[in-house]
């Protein structure tokens, strides 16, 4: 029995290792741009103005409405085809995760920013703040607070998500961990030990996070 | 001070002003009474331009609020106003709500503006709240800070919306005082309010609203003893 267990939990190893690696660092690049995009296309999501609110509507929209395995064939082969700019994987996955966090992380920042009772607004204009300031100064860190249990659940999505670049050839875990299979045949710890690597960031990271809710409901 | 000629404000197909004409003068205490639904908070609302106008005209210390020329921002800085709600700012120190305004709007250094908040403070009984959050204060505490805040600003009118309505009974006298104190000190002041006792005491004038019309103005005294319009006189019967 231990015969059968032990040597794929050492064989495995160097390549969660490595592996692990590249998923995190694909999250985080990704998670960091998303969240741009995001709190962009979030507060276009709630100005006056029709034409900046359909651009913002459209991508969420369209983004939300695809599957994300999808939207990384469609950068990876589909755009490199036509364009003739040849991403790398790895920025391919940046890219597809940071287009599809963003719009997610969009409707988060939307929500978070009108959960602001609008006396807030009001008293900011007040004394004076001008729209952006009020902004700056009063709604968005109130808003922000919000918006951190949403944003750590969606951070443990993208994290997830960036599995599927094991399609595109991009050498996160999942892909590693599917190229030892396929030398030594033996599918089933490998892969225990895959949802093990996934476990040991996600885990935490939903322990950390209820930690800071717990502490924003004071 | 105030100068408001035809000022009408419509939600949608529903009219809330219909034709308003007041002024207020310098140093004058105006109270606003009258039935909820009324348009008193609207036309104090539309003193500071929180509603969009309709259609009328509102002249404030000589700049007409509808002229797209006027610098809106600077305008309000010049108009504190105190909401029945408070919204104070929950992630800021009582002190950083006071000194908000004037660091941001006026850009006063820092030490400057502190100061300048813990003397408002000290005026309104709060001196020893100054580092504590909004929400560790009570109703009435919340309001004084509320005024205090806007008096940061150094305004010249001062617009109060209904700013006792949301108290305990018993937190109610506090935030009068401090409303007492400003009409001594000579502040020009617009009041909408419930409370009948502020109004006939510290009330320059009187002006009853209805159905989002002026219905009667005079001093306290011919408001409140000798009422010519019958729904003042209604409206009186049931509040006093």
């Amino acid at each position: 029995m231990l015969d059968f267990i032990s040597p794929h939990i050492s064989g495995t190893l160097p390549f969660i290792y490595r592996g692990l690696q590249l998923t995190i660092f694909i999250t985080f690049a990704g998670f960091f741009f998303g969240f741009i995009i995001g709190a962009l296309t979030g507060l276009m999501r709630l100005s006056n103005n029709k034409i900046i609110y359909g651009i913002a509507t459209v991508y969420i929209e369209l983004v939300r409405g695809t599957p994300i395995l999808v939207q990384a064939l469609f950068l990876y082969f589909g755009i490199s085809d036509v364009v003739g700019i040849n991403f790398s994987a790895v920025t391919a996955g940046i890219i597809a995760i940071s287009i599809n966090a963003g719009a997610y992380i969009a409707e988060i920042v939307r929500g978070g920013v009108e959960s602001i009772d609008k006396g807030q607004r009001e008293a900011g204009r007040s004394i004076g703040l001008s729209s952006s300031q009020t902004m700056r100064y009063i709604i968005w860190p109130q808003a922000f607070r919000r918006m951190i249990p949403p944003l750590g659940n969606q951070f443990i999505i993208s994290l997830k998500d960036t599995s599927i670049f094991a399609i595109i050839s991009l050498n996160e875990v999942t892909y590693l961990m599917r190229q030892y299979v396929s030398t030594t045949a033996s599918p089933f710890v490998p892969y225990i030990m895959l949802c093990l690597a996934y476990l040991v960031i996600t885990i935490p990271a939903m322990v950390i996070l209820r930690r800071v809710e717990r502490k924003l409901d004071v | 001070m105030i100068k408001v000629r035809e000022l009408h404000k419509s939600f949608g197909d529903l009219e809330v002003l219909k034709g308003i004409d007041a002024d207020v003068k310098e140093k004058e205490v105006v109270c606003v009474i009258g039935p909820s639904g009324s348009g008193k908070s609207t036309f104090l609302r539309c003193l500071n331009m929180l509603e969009d106008i309709t259609s009328g005209e509102v002249i404030i210390d000589g700049d007409n609020l509808t002229d797209p020329k006027v610098n809106i921002n600077k305008l309000r800085s010049r108009v504190g106003m105190v909401f029945q709600h408070f919204n104070l700012f929950p992630h800021m120190t009582v002190q950083e709500n006071v000194t908000l305004g004037p660091m941001k709007v006026k850009e006063v250094k820092k030490e400057v503006a502190n100061n300048m908040a813990l003397e408002l403070l000290a005026k309104v009984g709060l001196s020893d709240k100054a580092n504590v959050y909004p929400g560790s204060l009570s109703g009435g505490q919340k309001q004084r800070v509320a005024i205090a805040r806007a008096l940061a600003m150094n305004p010249k009118v001062m617009l109060f919306d209904e700013p006792t309505s949301a108290l305990d009974p018993e937190l109610v006298g506090g935030v009068l005082e401090a409303m007492k104190d400003l009409a001594k000190e000579g502040m020009t002041m617009v009041v909408v309010t419930h409370e009948m006792g502020f109004a006939r005491e510290m009330g320059d004038r009187v002006i009853f609203m209805d159905e989002g019309k002026i219905m009667e103005e005079g001093s306290p005294e011919q408001i409140f003893d000798n009422p010519q319009n019958p729904r003042t006189q209604d409206f009186l019967r049931m509040v006093l």
